[in-house]
């Protein structure tokens, strides 16, 4: 084999994409936390979903690596940027960082991570004696509305109280107020 | 790549960055951004089980599914929360925001 041929084997362009994908979930996820001024770290959120799903697409789903974009970066992200548009102007003093407070949170998270950590490596996992291998968007689809319709209907009626609750907070208590 | 403890590793990592910037932000939308990092260490975590472990593929997708969801859902109403905040005190610092007065 040639190196050219090498350089273009299936398993090694996987890895280099898994590895691109991590690089964009990690370094997506340290903007959006890391930075003080509120528009980088959406940013840096959008970089880290995108490569949240190609972790998915990793995992096997087309499906819902496609609606983590569509729903994550697609809805969420821009409705968080419409409310940083309508709240503070970015152009005011950023708030100072409280280095205990910074220290503190680091701590904690480094302790979540060793707990974690341990589980993880600890537990013995086993796969189920009898796995199906159907992947298809319809057998998704069909579940969704036989055997899980009590998820699909809760989430429609979750769904529609939050919109409802959104417009009525954020309508009316200004007005009440002023 | 091809192992379970890869992917769980990575959803913890998620996680506990999410957790740290939960902590260390006093912004209420960095907080935000922060609960949508979380969110997305457990669906990763849902994912991973269901590609190596479930006895059915479905199980995992439609959980992912269902936080997407509550994860849009949550975010539309903490939104609001912070606009309707922003209005009332002219900050969204969580330690101006002590007044649960409405």
């Amino acid at each position: 084999m040639t190196p050219l041929q090498n350089l273009f084997d299936p398993q090694l362009l996987a890895q280099a994409a898994f590895a691109v994908v991590v690089i964009f979930t990690f370094t997506g996820a340290l903007i959006a936390v890391l930075p003080r001024n509120i528009l980088y770290n959406v940013l840096g959120l959008i970089l880290c979903l995108t490569g949240v799903g190609g972790i998915f697409l990793f995992l096997g789903s087309a499906f819902i690596a496609l609606m983590e974009l569509l729903i994550y970066v697609g809805a969420i992200c821009i409705s968080i940027v419409f409310a940083i548009m309508l709240s503070r102007p970015l152009h005011l003093s950023l708030p100072k960082r409280h280095l205990p407070k910074v220290w503190g949170a680091f701590g904690v998270a480094l302790l979540v991570f060793g707990v974690l950590v341990t589980i993880i490596s600890r537990t013995p996992w086993q796969p189920a004696p009898v796995r199906s291998s159907d992947w298809s968007v319809t057998t998704l689809g069909a579940y969704l509305l036989t055997r899980y319709d009590l998820v699909f209907e809760v989430m429609s009626i979750v769904l529609l109280v939050a919109i409802l609750g959104a417009i009525l907070i954020s309508g009316t208590s200004g007005r009440r107020s002023s | 790549m091809n192992s379970l403890t890869t992917y769980l590793f990575i959803a913890a990592a998620l996680f506990i960055i999410g957790v740290f910037g939960l902590l260390q932000r006093r912004s209420l939308i960095g907080m935000l951004i922060a609960i949508e990092l979380m969110l997305n260490g457990a669906s990763v975590n849902f994912m991973a089980f269901n590609r190596f472990l479930a006895p059915d593929p479905i199980i995992g997708q439609v959980y992912t599914l269902f936080i997407m969801g509550f994860a849009a859902a949550e975010t539309a109403i903490a939104l609001s929360i912070i606009i309707a905040v922003f209005r009332r005190i002219h900050s969204i610092n969580i330690e101006q925001a002590r007044d649960l007065r409405g």
